[in-house]
């Protein structure tokens, strides 16, 4: 039987940076991916002949700290400043563009309230960063030390002084609505930059949790690449490390050492049936595959599983990406950079979240763009484009089901928002396809379909992601660990929950 | 007289009768009746003393059809019982009844009942209180199990006593004799079939019978039937309650409290502070509640659930345990208390804290004399053993059988 130090379950980018994190501490690692090729959700997929894209195009706070650590610069990985977000009204007005500090398209009003705002909220942001990157303490138990991470994190924002503490204290919990209508009046405006605290989300701008605090994680260490790059950058670092990666090699279970003496992972048995042993069997998949479905209950107690089985995992967001016949054109921008929002106004958001509450997507659906192939053209074939959009609110239950019709009316119903504000975008059009969160869970064996693997909610945040008693990236069962999205901090492409599950191995 | 007048507007409250109430209406003299699970339930029918003897020396039966019963099958219903329960189910093999506890997380008792193992991959679980929810939630995440509350569906009936076999045998259930504690038969009766198990709650010699409950009143008259020479007599809650704290069993709300009911930290129990420590297997890798109970076990049970023989004749009942005559030093309280006709003694079980076990435990006794309060300190003494548990109850075949 083959054996490793550790297995690692997995190739998405989490999975590659804990995988190299343990390689560069001299572990044997092996890394095991269902599919044919590393990258999870980052993973470039064909979907028209000559056309590729990934479902998460690119990435927009990858964490600087986990680029130093594993060298990622030497494998090629570069981390742009951020790339310009544009809202685009679809009513003839003029696209709001915001980049880094830079506001463009307000009115003089809306110009004047930003540099405080933003400024405000990015010491917010400065601040938390580095809780991030902490492992939480654990609820009830553990040395005292281990509070440090929340006491640090208390004290960095008593450091900004009285007023910036209230106000935190104040807007931390606020609706994304409530916040930007104090400060804002451009509609437009508002729902761009509303749209980072809901993105990924079953959230809208009207709903108190923690959109606010999503938000001040996605404005930590704004930088951007590419998620294909990325990948391929974490493929290299990794196999430079030492680490084996094996593709084609789905896990079917979690082995089990058990006696009289108690429980220990032991390794993997893949679907192949090959077994393999290990000190340890690190997971990247959501905290249900893990606990449910490749270790089984049997090996856990009953209140925890509940707990795993009642995270709230359906997916809200539908991928649908178009093969283009050449770049496209937006009304009033030069080039389609960076990323694009097709949501006019605040209530545009808050209407296509109502419609999924009752299992239906939006007439007017929302939507995030990109035409990945500007900074990778190697996506498609030379002079064509491909354009690829996250449609929010488009319910993993759908209640009717996610049938052909049902992907190919959302796909119309999408591409004629976009329209509003490209006209031409349908007759360069040779091909799409949607992928509802049904598929995204049947494509890249994630729970529900789910951006951050579970809700990122404040009763799944923190010490309470994905549940007690799991979320030091320690499972109950002695060897098995998590390092995927659904622990802290949160899900999008970061690498931080995999660098901090290495930490904790390591530790 | 109108339709509003018809209808019952408490309907949905009334408690429900079991299959043997008409029967037992019948032989309530008392009407002491109170409730156990919604359902009508007879706190004694004559005298609770005369109930007692009828079980200590003759035979009795007792209605256990409020009792929470539970269908638990498929292939994978033995690893989810294994994982919620302390004991080895894996053992348990087909036709036999298993007594056991199950835990929270932290190793605090949810209930105690039995399993019975009727087929390969079928089992039902017994209980006093309802649990479904927990065990829908023990089996959340196996794909082969199908739980069921059949509790309104079977007749059940506890009958216990020295003469409970020779009343089986003359009612026609032939070989009952053979069957040995804790097993399970099946008996055709009446064109149905009449499941016995050799179980019961008293700590002597008694079956358990279970029938579909349409033939529940047919299978009481036929017991009764071959009983009455024997002085058969339904016997209620309160000669139960003699009976078990004679053999040394814990009732909920008595010795323990459900853990999922309890709302104060550590108000509810574990099964080494409840002295069954010997339900624990930790040969098992893994159950609901190891880790926690593991962790009890090498730091020591605070409390320890304690057999008393006390001095004098007054029920210690709620009484304080103290470590000193003076009553200076409190160490425990009293769950339990009666004198025991059976063992002629006054007898008790006590939370005591496992640490002053050794040394000397008194009891201080309030008690009543003529509408006067009287109080005294008297002397416990520790018994290992339960105060009633007769060879009969463990001989097979039963004597006089």
């Amino acid at each position: 039987m083959r054996d490793f130090d550790t297995i690692v379950i997995g190739a998405g980018h989490n999975g590659l940076v804990c995988a190299t994190q343990l390689a560069r501490a001299g572990q044997r690692v092996l890394v095991l991916e269902a599919h044919g090729e590393a990258g999870g959700l980052a993973r470039a997929r064909e979907f028209h002949k000559g056309f590729k894209a990934p479902v998460a195009p690119s990435s927009h706070h990858f964490s600087p700290t986990v680029a130093r650590a594993l060298g990622l610069e030497q494998h090629g990985l570069k981390l742009a400043p951020p790339a310009p977000f544009t809202a685009l009204a679809g009513d003839g007005t003029a696209p709001r563009v915001v980049r880094g500090e830079t506001l463009a398209g307000a009115s003089v009003e809306d110009a004047a309230a930003w540099p405080e705002f933003r400024a405000r909220l990015q010491r917010f942001a400065d601040a938390l960063e580095p809780s991030w990157h902490k492992t939480m303490p654990r609820i009830a138990k553990g040395p005292v030390k281990s509070l440090l991470p929340l006491g640090q994190v208390g004290l960095r924002l008593r450091r900004l002084g009285k007023e910036d503490m209230r106000e935190f204290l104040r807007v931390f919990s606020l609706p994304m609505r409530d916040l930007v209508d104090e400060h804002f009046e451009d509609e437009a405006l508002k729902a761009l930059l509303a749209w980072d605290g809901l993105i990924g989300s079953r959230m809208a701008p009207r709903s108190p949790n923690n959109a606010v605090l999503m938000m001040l994680y996605r404005m930590a260490s704004q930088s951007h690449c590419a998620g294909t790059s990325l990948i391929h950058a974490l493929g290299s670092a990794a196999s430079a490390a030492g680490v084996t990666l094996e593709t084609n090699a789905p896990v079917a279970k979690i082995l089990v050492a058990a006696d009289s003496k108690g429980q220990q992972a032991a390794g993997v048995r893949l679907a192949s049936g090959e077994e393999i042993s290990a000190e340890q069997v690190i997971s990247s998949a959501d905290p249900q595959t893990t606990f449910v479905k490749l270790l089984g209950v049997q090996h856990l107690e009953v209140g925890f599983s509940n707990r795993i089985g009642r995270l709230r995992c359906n997916g809200l967001v539908a991928k649908l990406n178009i093969a283009l016949d050449g770049e496209p054109n937006f009304d009033g921008l030069e080039s389609a950079q960076g990323r694009l929002l097709f949501a006019p106004s605040l209530d545009a958001i808050e209407f296509a979240f109502d419609a999924s509450k009752y299992g239906e997507y939006s007439e007017q659906p929302v939507l995030e763009a990109c035409v990945p192939t500007l900074e990778t053209p190697e996506l498609a074939p030379a002079g064509q484009h491909v354009l690829s959009a996250h449609v929010m609110f488009a319910p993993h239950a759908l209640r009717a089901g996610w049938d052909e019709a049902a992907k190919a009316d959302l796909a119309a119903r999408a591409l004629a928002v976009m329209e509003r504000s490209a006209p031409g975008l349908r007759e360069q059009m040779l091909g799409h396809e949607l992928l509802s969160p049904v598929d995204l869970e049947q494509h890249y064996g994630v729970t529900g379909g789910h951006w951050h693997h579970t809700e990122f909610a404040l009763d799944q945040a923190l010490m309470m992601r994905p549940t007690y008693e799991a979320a030091q990236y320690e499972s109950p069962v002695a060897g098995l660990w998590l390092c995927g999205a659904g622990c802290h901090p949160a899900g999008d492409l970061t690498g931080m929950a995999g660098y901090n599950a290495a930490q904790e191995v390591l530790a | 007289m109108s339709e509003a007048m018809q209808t019952d507007p408490y309907a949905g409250e009334r408690l429900k009768e079991s299959p043997f109430h008409p029967r037992q209406a019948a032989l309530n003299l008392r009407e002491a009746w109170s409730s156990w699970n919604g359902y009508r339930f007879a706190e004694y029918y004559y005298d609770p003393e005369y109930e007692y003897f009828c079980i200590r020396n003759g035979c009795g039966t007792y209605d256990i059809c409020p009792m929470q019963k539970y269908r638990i099958s498929g292939a994978d219903a033995a690893a989810m019982l294994d994982r919620m329960v302390t004991r080895d189910v894996h053992k348990l093999a087909i036709d036999r009844v298993t007594y056991v506890v199950w835990c929270n997380d932290e190793g605090r008792v949810v209930d105690d009942g039995t399993i019975f193992r009727l087929g390969e991959q079928e089992y039902m679980l017994t209980c006093g209180s309802p649990c479904l929810a927990w065990i829908r939630k023990a089996a959340y995440g196996y794909e082969q199990v199908t739980v069921e509350d059949v509790s309104d569906e079977i007749a059940a009936l506890s009958f216990q006593g020295p003469t409970t076999c020779a009343v089986l045998k003359r009612m026609g259930l032939e070989g009952i004799e053979t069957l040995k504690p804790f097993g399970i038969r099946r008996f055709p009766f009446q064109g149905g079939e009449l499941m016995v198990s050799r179980t019961g709650f008293t700590g002597d010699l008694g079956y358990e019978l279970w029938i579909e409950k349409d033939r529940g009143l047919a299978m009481w008259d036929a017991l009764y039937a071959a009983g009455e020479p024997y002085q058969i007599q339904p016997y209620g809650e309160e000669a139960t309650n003699m009976a078990r704290l004679e053999a040394g069993f814990i009732m909920p709300d008595m010795e323990f409290a459900e853990a999922l009911k309890t709302v104060h930290f550590e108000h509810d129990q574990t099964p080494f502070e409840l002295d069954l420590g010997w339900l624990v297997d930790f040969k098992k890798p893994h159950f609901n509640g190891r880790r926690a109970l593991l962790e009890e076990k090498e730091r020591g049970t605070r409390y320890t659930l304690t057999k008393l023989d006390i001095e004098g004749n007054k029920p210690a009942e709620s009484s304080w345990i103290y470590r000193d005559r003076d009553c200076t030093k409190q160490i425990g309280y009293v769950t339990s208390a009666m004198w025991s006709p059976a063992a002629k003694a006054n007898i008790a079980l006590a939370m005591i804290e496992t640490e002053y076990l050794d040394g000397p435990i008194w009891a201080w006794i309030d008690y009543e004399k003529e509408l006067r309060q009287y109080g005294k300190v008297a002397r416990c003494t520790v018994s290992k053993r339960a105060f009633w548990a007769p060879p009969r109850a463990r001989a097979t075949p039963p004597p006089d059988c």
